[in-house]
């Protein structure tokens, strides 16, 4: 039992932080809490300051509005945050969405639909293209073109408001990563893991590989969501960096201790990760 | 041999280029088209000092801060059914109006300035320190249907008139006799839009099936008669004479126009 817990730490801490996240925030529409009000684009914490998406806010701006700077200041904020300190840990933390796809890839893996890939093979760079194209959309358009469509905000908005026929988009997304693409939508399509990317790139925590005690039993490449970031593993000690989304399944699963939660020492960051 | 395989790589390259401009194309198309009907949304009503309907859409970040703000639960966040653009506020008045807060709660916490407090300043000074005054909202304009009205058919009611928080402001009921009876009055709803906020506790209280008084977006329900047209019995609209300028005469003259033979046969 306590082996059970010791070896899903991470994942229960994370499932803690996603579910508690949903709930407090759906307590402030049905119970009336202000601890934090709103959503994923915009929350008001404590009634006192706010926090945005600093995607949601980049692209409203290039959409033509300039946005008050309440929501600037909390785009910076969360920004500042994850570009600083937990790199692309927003999606696999904090997004609800990846309650989801976790899902779909348990049963993926569960029902080994998974040795039938190549049925559609989809780009891992896909997303920063899906990420380049929103933005200009929302340029030429004149709309957040990403928020439109969002399904990240639309699950949430949905937990905490009510789907209506939301809960659509959120099936397809469930789907896809079935029968379509294995870790499709998070790690090949959603823009905002792209975004998040981009610019966890000098971000503190970071994953730090021994090679020296690893015995290449693969095990954190049945685990990992992105398994080119763990392309070190077993040649070289060092950071797992680019799209690693520091959600510690690896660590968990490393018997030989060669995987661990560390603080990043900035040395060959200029090296080509895969991302 | 070298040169073979040299050209073939360039040839894919440059296959590759075309087919990943083509599918750029493919989804900015789709995608693109999506956030065009996406943002449209004709016939809604937004919260008090939302901003006008082309700039809400692009400025609300859809965080349903001013629903959780609202008292009465008037505001709802649109999902996929197309009410309005998806996450954006909305209230329909027949559901639940809005009961005008007077400290106006659900204005002041919006964090993207899709709802300004200035378009409810309270002394005019536009200042965002003033007091709000929800009556300065404009929501939208309450419309009557007079054949749906039962006032208008001689049948007493004034439902719409008694639940109007601008009461004989917004809407005044005009007197009228009677002819069919003989004996008895008209007492018809009249909505004066300068006035009326849109809040629609007209159109919640309305006793018909379906209401025969409604609130819709001002940029929907009004028109517009032009510069052109001057109020000759108003002082105050004469003086905009004054300040005309004379358009200039076009060159061509009724005349000008008749006697050009030239224009009038084809070239061959």
């Amino acid at each position: 039992m306590i082996n059970a817990v010791s070896k899903n730490r991470y994942f229960i801490f994370r499932r803690t932080i996603q579910i508690g996240l949903l709930l407090l925030f759906g307590g402030a529409n049905w119970w009336g809490w202000k601890i934090v009000n709103g959503d994923y684009s915009a929350a008001y914490v404590l009634e006192w300051f706010y926090l945005a998406d600093p995607h949601a806010v980049l692209q409203t701006f290039l959409a033509g509005f300039v946005l008050s700077s309440d929501a600037i200041f909390g785009g910076i904020i969360v920004l500042s945050f994850y570009a600083l300190i937990a790199g692309r840990s927003f999606c696999s933390w904090v997004c609800p969405v990846n309650l989801i796809t976790d899902t779909a890839t348990t049963a993926r893996k569960k029902w080994q639909l998974t040795k039938k890939e190549g049925f559609l093979g989809i780009s891992r760079k896909t997303r920063f293209w899906v990420l380049g194209l929103g933005l200009i959309l929302s340029a030429v358009v004149g709309v957040a073109a990403f928020e439109v469509v969002n399904p990240i905000t639309m699950l949430h908005r949905g937990v905490i408001f009510g789907f209506g026929m939301g809960w659509t988009a959120i099936a397809a997304i469930f789907l896809f990563d079935l029968f379509v693409v294995e870790h499709g939508w998070c790690g090949h399509v959603c823009p905002l893991g792209a975004f998040y990317t981009l610019t966890g790139r000098f971000a503190l925590i970071k994953i730090k590989h021994n090679s020296d005690k690893c015995t290449l039993c693969g095990k954190c490449f049945a685990v990992c969501p992105e398994k080119q970031v763990l392309n070190i593993i077993g040649k070289k000690s060092g950071f797992i960096r680019g799209a690693c989304t520091d959600c510690g399944r690896c660590v968990e699963v490393c018997e030989d201790k060669a995987l661990k939660f560390s603080i990043d020492n900035y040395k060959n960051i200029g090296v080509k990760n895969n991302e | 041999m070298a040169e073979m395989q040299n050209r073939n790589t360039r040839r894919d390259l440059l296959k590759n280029i075309f087919r990943g401009a083509g599918l750029l194309g493919l989804g900015g198309a789709v995608w693109g088209t999506a956030a065009e009907k996406l943002k449209a949304s004709d016939i809604v009503l937004r919260p008090p000092g939302a901003i006008l309907e082309e700039h809400f859409t692009k400025a609300c970040i859809r965080c349903g801060i001013c629903v959780e703000a609202c008292p009465y639960n008037t505001l709802k966040l649109a999902t996929v059914d197309g009410k309005a653009a998806v996450g954006t506020p909305y209230f329909e008045p027949r559901d639940i109006p809005c009961y005008m807060c007077t400290d106006v709660p659900c204005v002041p916490v919006c964090p993207s300035g899709a709802l300004d407090p200035t378009e409810l300043a309270g002394d005019d000074s536009g200042a965002v320190s003033s007091a709000l005054d929800i009556n300065k909202a404009r929501m939208g304009v309450a419309v009557v249907d007079q054949e749906a009205c039962v006032a208008y058919w001689g049948i007493q009611c004034d439902a719409c008139y008694r639940a109007c928080p601008l009461m004989g402001k917004a809407i005044t009921l005009e007197f009228k006799r009677n002819e069919r009876t003989g004996k008895h009055a008209f007492l018809e709803p009249v909505v004066h839009r300068d006035i009326c906020t849109g809040c629609g506790l007209c159109q919640h209280a309305c006793v018909t099936e379906k209401a025969a008084i409604f609130v819709l977006p001002r940029t929907i329900a009004t028109g517009k008669v032009g510069e052109h047209y001057i109020k000759g019995w108003d002082k105050a609209d004469e003086e905009r004479l004054k300040n005309l300028k004379e358009e200039k005469a076009k060159k061509s003259s009724p005349e000008d126009v008749l006697n050009d033979w030239e224009n009038l046969f084809d070239d061959d």
